[in-house]
């Protein structure tokens, strides 16, 4: 055997393609058909899904558990159009009987959620369109962005055609500083390799300091292996993702990288000296350390998102912002990735000390992080985000500016309203 | 299948944003799309590009977010194909499955903003008429081709399902 672990799940989930059998062995630039075992949509993408499905003269999904429908790009909806586009969502869940919809009550930001609910596992292949489904590789699973047309394809049959990409294996050794973690981590990568760093291809992250990473932030860097195109970015379970599953009823299956597997590439980073990054405009690969940064004046702060709205993420921000002010005229936006976090986050009297130091606490929603509502950006104005992505005009005004970085750098920079190195 | 008309040039990296910004994904209508495409980089493009016309881009194009809102922007304000050095992996799958033709060139750099330009599907043989020149590109693997042939992904679908 010389399979990295995403070749393993891959395999393993292989199907009959075009009449031929399935497949003993697995090889990278193949062509495949798989099954999913989870495939997700949101309220963008499964209209789409759901009108081709219909239009193909399909009237039942291939598994009703298997389907999973999170509206919350523009949810709760911001107008009368997005109203409509959630309401296919709600109409297609009771029609087909999906018991994994989530209203506005119980929904949250999709990466966040199926993770918390456990509906996506170690070793399983995850299918969702949107491009932040790699998040779910921080579990040792394949999970995938794909488009709409795919969705209403593994909707009819459960199946999802796919090529089986190179695997990059990214060895991180040392010890991170105080205020560095997987953000971080992320950005350095992305910044190194480019935006098609990874084009097409698995990033595998390793070694001693991923091995220590906690999982929030382990799913902040897989979640942005897209921003270097890669197709998935996984990390291989241990005893943090046991953890992490064990509240679960079902467990997964743990996959490993054989010893000798066949990597396209390996990069090995000592990221002991490593300092907060960021993202300039208008690519994520414009990356900068934060102490470089300084003289950046900035409008409004945002943390928050599925790459940074988890509970650990908000403590931060909360540790860092107790019994202060943020800066006059600075907007902070807060906003949690699920109802379950926000709840928590009352719990511990993390909003209260955000809305005393001048933020607001706002449902949780990808609004603001893709120009959809709640904190759009107006012209010349900059924004610090704790977001995924800083293309032109992706806030909002193509006439804006997005800075991406870590909570901690996001949260003492609101207070000076500047970016601002943590210390 | 042979596909002709004026090219409008773009560089690296043209993401999904820049292709169809998120204020517009209220609508899966590729006319109503096609009227906003590009409209954050280039707001006279829609004014300019007509039916038919080939868009030609550098390395990594459609990266970004999984929307198909943006092939179907491409297609509905006309534009026929599009060339880049290459695509964004789920940008190139959302191509396939809706039937937006396109073809990875690695010459992109050597085509000008409005030559005429000639692009054989079938063959990968394309042919900037303006400047006389030709390029031959790899043709899709086989199973793509089985995919377009159908008409796209759901009736390949369909068909195999039977």
């Amino acid at each position: 055997m010389q399979y990295t672990i995403a070749e393993k799940i891959l395999l393993a989930h292989t199907c009959l393609l075009a009449g031929r059998p399935a497949k003993k062995d697995i090889k990278p630039g193949e062509f495949i058909e798989a099954k999913v075992d989870v495939a997700l949509g949101n309220d963008i993408t499964a209209p789409i899904a759901i009108s081709e499905f219909k239009k193909a003269g399909f009237t039942k999904v291939f598994d009703k558990n298997k389907v999973v429908l999170v509206p919350d790009h523009f949810a709760p909806a911001k107008d009368l159009k997005s109203a409509n586009q959630c309401k296919v969502l709600a109409d297609f869940a009771k029609e087909q009987k999906i018991r994994n919809y989530f209203e506005v009550g119980c929904m949250g930001i999709e990466h966040a959620l199926l993770p918390e609910k456990g509906l996506v596992l170690p070793g399983q292949l995850v299918i969702g369109a949107d491009s932040h489904t790699c998040t779910y590789g921080a579990l040792g699973c394949y999970s995938t962005g794909i488009g709409s047309t795919d969705l209403a394809r593994a909707y009819a049959d459960g199946k999802i055609w796919l090529k089986v990409p190179h695997t990059v294996k990214f060895i991180y050794k040392g010890k991170l500083s105080k205020w560095v973690g997987g953000k971080d981590l992320i950005l350095f990568t992305i910044g190194q390799i480019g935006v098609d760093g990874a084009l097409y291809k698995v990033m595998e992250f390793s070694g001693p300091v991923i091995r220590n990473l906690p999982m929030d932030d382990r799913f902040a860097m897989s979640n942005m292996a897209i921003e270097a195109g890669g197709r998935a970015g996984i990390i291989e379970p241990d005893a943090i993702t046991r953890k992490f599953v064990s509240q679960f009823k079902k467990k997964g299956k743990f996959y490993q990288s054989d010893p000798d597997a066949k990597y396209e590439k390996i990069y090995e980073w000592d990221v002991s000296k490593l300092e907060p990054q960021v993202a300039c405009p208008h690519l994520p690969s414009n990356v900068k350390p934060a102490k470089e940064l300084s003289d950046v004046k900035i409008d409004q702060v945002v943390i928050g998102s599925c790459t940074n709205g988890r509970i650990s993420d908000l403590r931060i921000a909360a540790k860092i912002l107790k019994g202060k002010k943020v800066a006059q005229g600075l907007k902070l936006i807060i906003f949690p990735a699920t109802q379950k976090i926000y709840l928590q986050a009352v719990k511990e009297g993390l909003v209260e000390i955000f809305v005393k130091a001048g933020g607001i606490f706002s449902t949780p929603t990808c609004g603001p992080c893709l120009g959809g509502h709640m904190g759009i950006l107006a012209e010349g104005e900059t924004a610090l985000a704790t977001t995924n992505r800083n293309f032109i005009g992706r806030m909002g005004s193509p006439k804006s500016f997005v800075y991406l970085s870590s909570p901690a750098v996001a949260a003492f920079s609101a207070i000076t309203g500047r970016i601002t190195n943590p210390k | 299948m042979i596909i002709k008309g004026r090219v409008h040039k773009f560089s690296d990296n043209i993401n999904t944003d820049d292709i169809i910004s998120a204020k517009y994904l209220v609508s899966t209508d590729a006319k109503e799309l096609g009227k906003h495409c590009m409209e954050a980089i280039s707001p006279d493009f829609t004014s300019k590009v007509k039916a038919g016309d080939i868009i030609v881009a550098g390395e990594n194009f459609g990266c970004g977010s999984s929307r198909e809102h943006a092939p179907l922007a491409i297609k509905g304000c006309g534009v026929s194909a599009v060339l880049a050095k290459s695509f964004a992996a789920i940008f190139y799958r959302n191509a396939i499955n809706i039937g937006l033709p396109f073809l990875e060139l690695e010459a992109t750099d050597k085509i000008n903003e409005g030559d005429e330009a000639e692009i054989d599907l079938s063959t990968g043989l394309i042919k900037n008429i303006t400047q006389g020149r030709e390029y031959k590109t790899e043709p899709f693997p086989q199973f793509l081709q089985d995919i377009v042939a159908e008409g796209g992904l759901m009736n390949y679908v369909k068909k195999s399902k039977k």
